[in-house]
């Protein structure tokens, strides 16, 4: 499993490529037969739980780590053996990684020596992206005297001001708090849309990757598992570990009923839901599947449903609740979100029933 | 939890009792350097500035001190170059044998310093070297290369690699990386580092003894020798100078670096 059947991209609108890319660690594999491509300007995040394998790869992209087998290409160049400082990068670290002994001007300008711009060139590029990036009158400030949102700008604006051919990003918001990370992910979002500056970055928070991304590769134990818009990983994850990791999910004891060309049709009691046959194919009717349901595709009612369940808890979220029940033919706890407050009504210890939508969710082969 | 006054007061005794017991022998020669009468006495009876002026006067010091500027500065150049270099080694590579020379290098107070010095002196005299300067300058080095060592060394654990890797990442080559990132950001540790090989140096008596000669000798040495034919306050007047010159040093490099940085007490932010 490695790069979706995706549709043909013209070579030259390829960005970076990896093929068959391995990582070792001694004994362990951090990253195996990785294959991927970035398009020009898109915004790719690497997402998956820490252990992953995703800042491998990134470190793998800005030359920080020696690749063990594969290729890597970045605007066609075949880029494997050569070193970062001639990869044309713009790498955001997790900590900004300022340079703590020069000004905010100096730290802007470093990517533009290191390639001798003329000096007249430079003060006018990094006029040009402290407007961008809103850090007009900062310029003579040292990083320490910086707010952590004004770091991350420099970052940017050093990254940026060399004008790279793919700009890496390693988890840029985790040091940030919640509001701030919010408004900066907009922000970030923006200026790359703007530039059209092809991006890599990295998270485990799903939300995050999910609001950000043009394409997500999802990743876990050196591996990834499906590379998609934000819209396939979550309408169709590939299979369990990707089902589960993005979103919120509930599994429900089904059974196989039939296949047909694409769509297969599994049964809860007396409901029908059709799903994806891809992943089911060879087995036969009657087999036992687990339907990952989203929230918002499950329907609460009094009295009997597909599945019988008894009310956990409900949380109020102002816009709607999430009801959280208990049933056997679930595995794991089953989440309900309900619009409205009328779910507040169903007792907690009582019986209700549950409903999947007759389509939309996905089945995999019991485990 | 607030403490009784009475143990605050027990306290705050100990601490200056302390203090005092610390500053006591200082004090006390720093009275007994101003005593008019020809004695290394105490308490002074009389007021005089002689002793000073003898002390700047006299031929043995004024050539001790010439000498002790010169193996200063000379070994702890030396120490600092090979210091940061081998700190560079311990940091960033493996090696056989790197566990003995990090204990060795690290752990400075194995050998004693007549060791040292008799181990240099008996070196000097195969090789015919008794005379000069360079044995008592590499002795120092050998003596004061482990303050340097441990000093920079701290300061480049307490490095965040990913600075380098940003460099790097703008395009910077390694000697590029090395002079604009690196070593800027190790200044404090090389300070600090050259700070202690310094005085060290200019402060050695117990090696220096046995690898000096008449034309070499270094200003303890020489104060040592003084010490031996006359006991009048000439002595206590240049103890007086070493302390004065100490902190003048010191308050130059905490005008400039901060002292907490150079002593490397503070913490890396």
């Amino acid at each position: 499993m490695s790069t979706m059947p995706a549709e043909p991209v013209r070579p030259e609108a390829i960005a970076v490529r990896l093929d068959g890319v391995t990582k070792r660690f001694g004994d362990t594999v951090a990253l195996k037969d990785a294959s991927l491509k970035v398009r020009r300007g898109e915004f790719m995040t690497l997402l998956g739980p820490s252990g992953c394998g995703k800042t491998t790869l990134l470190n793998l992209v800005a030359g920080f780590l020696a690749a063990d087998a594969g290729e890597l290409f970045i605007e066609g160049a075949l880029v494997t053996d050569v070193a970062t400082s001639e990869r044309d990068i713009g790498m955001i670290f997790q900590n900004y990684a300022l340079f703590p002994h020069m000004t905010v001007a100096a730290n802007i300008a470093y990517g533009l020596k290191t390639r001798r711009v003329a000096r007249g060139e430079i003060e006018r590029r990094v006029r040009e992206v402290l407007a961008l990036m809103k850090l007009n009158g900062l310029e003579e400030r040292k990083p320490r005297q910086l707010s952590g949102g004004q770091q991350q700008r420099v970052a940017l604006a050093r990254a940026l001001v060399i004008r790279p051919k793919v700009l890496l990003m390693d988890e840029p918001f985790s040091a940030l708090d919640k509001n701030l990370r919010a408004s900066m992910q907009v922000e970030v979002k923006e200026i790359q849309r703007r530039l059209g500056v092809t991006t890599i970055f990295v998270t485990h928070d799903q939300s995050e990757a999910l609001s950000l991304s043009d394409r997500i590769a999802v990743m876990s134990d050196g591996e990834i598992h499906q590379i998609g818009s934000p819209q396939e990983i979550y309408r169709a994850p590939r299979n369990r570990f990707v089902a589960s990791f993005i979103g919120e999910v509930s599994v429900l004891r089904a059974k196989l009923e039939r296949i047909e060309g694409d769509v297969a049709t599994v049964s809860l009691g007396d409901s029908r839901v059709s799903v994806p046959a891809e992943p089911l194919r060879g087995l036969n009717a009657g087999t036992p599947v687990d339907l990952f349901t989203r929230p918002e595709q499950l329907r609460i009612v009094a009295g009997d449903g597909a599945v019988t369940a008894t009310v956990a808890a409900h949380v109020y979220q102002g816009g709607h609740v999430d009801v959280y029940a208990d049933s056997p033919d679930a595995a794991g706890r089953i989440l309900v979100r309900v619009p409205g407050d009328a779910a507040l009504d169903a007792p907690v210890g009582g019986k209700v029933g549950i409903f999947p939508a007759a389509s939309g969710a996905v089945a995999f082969p019991t485990e | 939890m607030r403490s009784a006054p009475i143990i605050r007061l027990l306290g705050r005794t100990v601490v200056v009792l302390l203090l005092g017991f610390i500053i006591l022998p200082a004090v006390v020669v720093a009275i007994a350097a101003f005593n008019d009468r020809a004695l290394l006495a105490f308490p002074p009876e009389g007021f005089s500035l002689r002793w000073f002026v003898k002390a700047f006067e006299y031929r043995d010091f004024q050539t001790g001190f010439h000498n002790g500027l010169i193996v200063m500065l000379s070994a702890s150049a030396i120490a600092v170059v090979v210091g940061t270099a081998f700190a560079f080694a311990l940091d960033r590579y493996r090696f056989a044998g790197r566990g003995v020379i990090e204990t060795l290098l690290l752990a400075p107070l194995v050998v004693p310093h007549f060791t040292v010095g008799l181990g240099f002196l008996i070196l000097a005299a195969q090789l015919r070297l008794m005379r000069s300067f360079t044995v008592v300058i590499v002795c120092h080095v050998v003596l004061v290369l482990p303050f340097v060592l441990r000093s920079v060394y701290i300061s480049l654990r307490n490095l965040d690699r990913r600075l380098e890797l940003a460099a790097e990442s703008l395009g910077a080559r390694p000697a590029r990386v090395l002079f604009t990132v690196t070593l800027p950001l190790l200044v404090p540790g090389v300070v600090s580092g050259w700070l202690f090989a310094a005085i060290l140096s200019f402060n050695e008596f117990t090696a220096s003894l046995f690898v000096t000669a008449q034309r070499t000798q270094t200003l303890p040495v020489a104060m040592y020798n003084y010490v031996r034919e006359y006991a009048d306050p000439t002595m206590a007047a240049m103890s007086l100078i070493f302390i004065v010159g100490t902190t003048l040093l010191l308050t130059l490099a905490n005008t400039f670096f901060g002292l907490g940085r150079v002593l490397n007490v503070d913490d890396a932010r």
